[in-house]
């Protein structure tokens, strides 16, 4: 399941823009609820969290419930007052954590 | 006795006025002019028979969760597997390029078999024959992966499928199954989506039942499914035994209602319910 998470967001933008930043990323989201074809209950295994950090700053964190569909999409917006990188983490029930980066730079 | 009259009147005037407005309400459906001696005169797209969130979805590249299936066919795709040593790419090279017009082509007549193949068997040829590996299984993520990766080279051309030749005894025996009343609600194919398409049905609209948008990410499933997977969900739907996946059946099936979409843009991988 170690899949990279689609991105979007600018390459750039100018000091003080709002820019918006989307994110999807491929997970089965089994909710616990449901049983197998043996009729046993098939384990919870969801993201649980998801969080983005701007240059080591929170900028956006949510907590996520099993009602939520599979391959969450989350779509937020953000403050550009320097350059710098984005991190994204998706907190896995099993501990894991699926991770992604991406760089944006002020126009000159 | 005059008043009843009256009351009745009433009652068909608002009745007819409630039609009109639900008539009004309905989104206006694009659709492409069918080719002399087609069922339809107008071959429109599952997508315009959905939401304008549901289209949204399938529009933006970015939060259409089948693009997650091609990105994971794009690794595979380069992947070198099976005891010949080789990956889809050695003998394709860049999919971009010789995967373009592949998938809207499909069902396809395959001369050494002597009958068509869908894409997903083709791949599955491939990989049995020149790879020397394990073909996937039907319904499997790997196989619907790669299939919609492949037909996505196709995004935005016409569905050209050909019914001529060898293909004609298939396309006949397509157009029988889907004139054919199924199980025990006695449905076929066309008593839903040829004679009462675009009319609603369990809180939903009946499409023209196209083809183009195979595979298609399902909401209710939550992942891609293989349009024989929908055959065989529109079967059981109707009380019926489905035929097997990939079965002569459902491979003559599958060429008839090609046939059905001729000229519509692929849009795998699409968003439908």
């Amino acid at each position: 399941m170690a899949e990279k998470p689609r991105l979007k967001l600018p390459k750039e933008a100018t000091k003080g823009e709002i820019i918006q930043i989307k994110t999807l990323v491929s997970h089965v989201m089994e909710s616990g609820q449901r049983k197998d074809a043996q009729g046993k209950p098939i384990p919870r295994k969801i993201i649980n969290k998801f969080t983005c950090e701007f240059n080591g700053k929170p900028v956006f964190s949510c907590v996520l419930e099993p009602a939520i569909s599979a391959n969450p999409y989350i779509q937020f917006d953000a403050r550009i007052d320097e350059a710098g990188t984005f991190k994204f983490a998706w907190t896995d029930d099993d501990g894991s954590v699926i991770t992604a980066e991406e760089k944006i730079a002020l126009k000159a | 006795m005059l008043s009843r009259y009256i009351r009745l009147a009433v009652a068909i005037a608002a009745a007819a006025s409630v039609a009109t407005c639900a008539s009004a309400e309905e989104p206006e459906r694009k659709g492409i002019p069918a080719p002399p001696g087609h069922v339809f005169k107008t071959i429109i797209s599952g997508y315009q028979f959905r939401s304008k969130e549901t289209r949204a979805l399938q529009d933006d590249d970015l939060e259409n969760p089948g693009f997650l299936a091609v990105e994971r066919a794009a690794d595979a795709w380069k992947k070198v597997e099976g005891s010949e040593g080789k990956s889809c790419m050695s003998c394709h090279g860049e999919a971009e390029t010789s995967m373009k017009g592949v998938g809207a082509a499909m069902p396809k007549w395959d001369d050494k078999l002597a009958k068509p193949v869908n894409l997903e068997q083709r791949i599955n040829i491939c990989r049995s024959e020149h790879m020397k590996a394990e073909p996937w299984k039907f319904k499997s993520r790997e196989l619907t992966d790669m299939t919609t990766f492949v037909r996505y080279q196709s995004h935005g051309m016409p569905v050209a499928v050909k019914t001529d030749g060898p293909m004609s005894p298939w396309f006949e025996r397509g157009k029988q199954t889907y004139y054919t009343r199924y199980g025990q609600l006695d449905l076929a194919c066309a008593s839903c989506h040829e004679r009462n398409n675009g009319k609603f049905m369990r809180a939903d609209f009946l499409s023209q039942g196209q083809t183009n948008g195979f595979p298609t990410y399902r909401l209710r499933d939550q992942r891609l499914v293989p349009l024989h997977e929908r055959f065989e969900g529109c079967m059981f739907d109707v009380r019926a035994e489905p035929f097997k996946p990939l079965s002569d059946e459902f491979l003559a099936l599958e060429l008839y209602v090609a046939w059905r979409g001729i000229g519509l843009p692929v849009e795998t991988p699409s968003v439908r319910n």
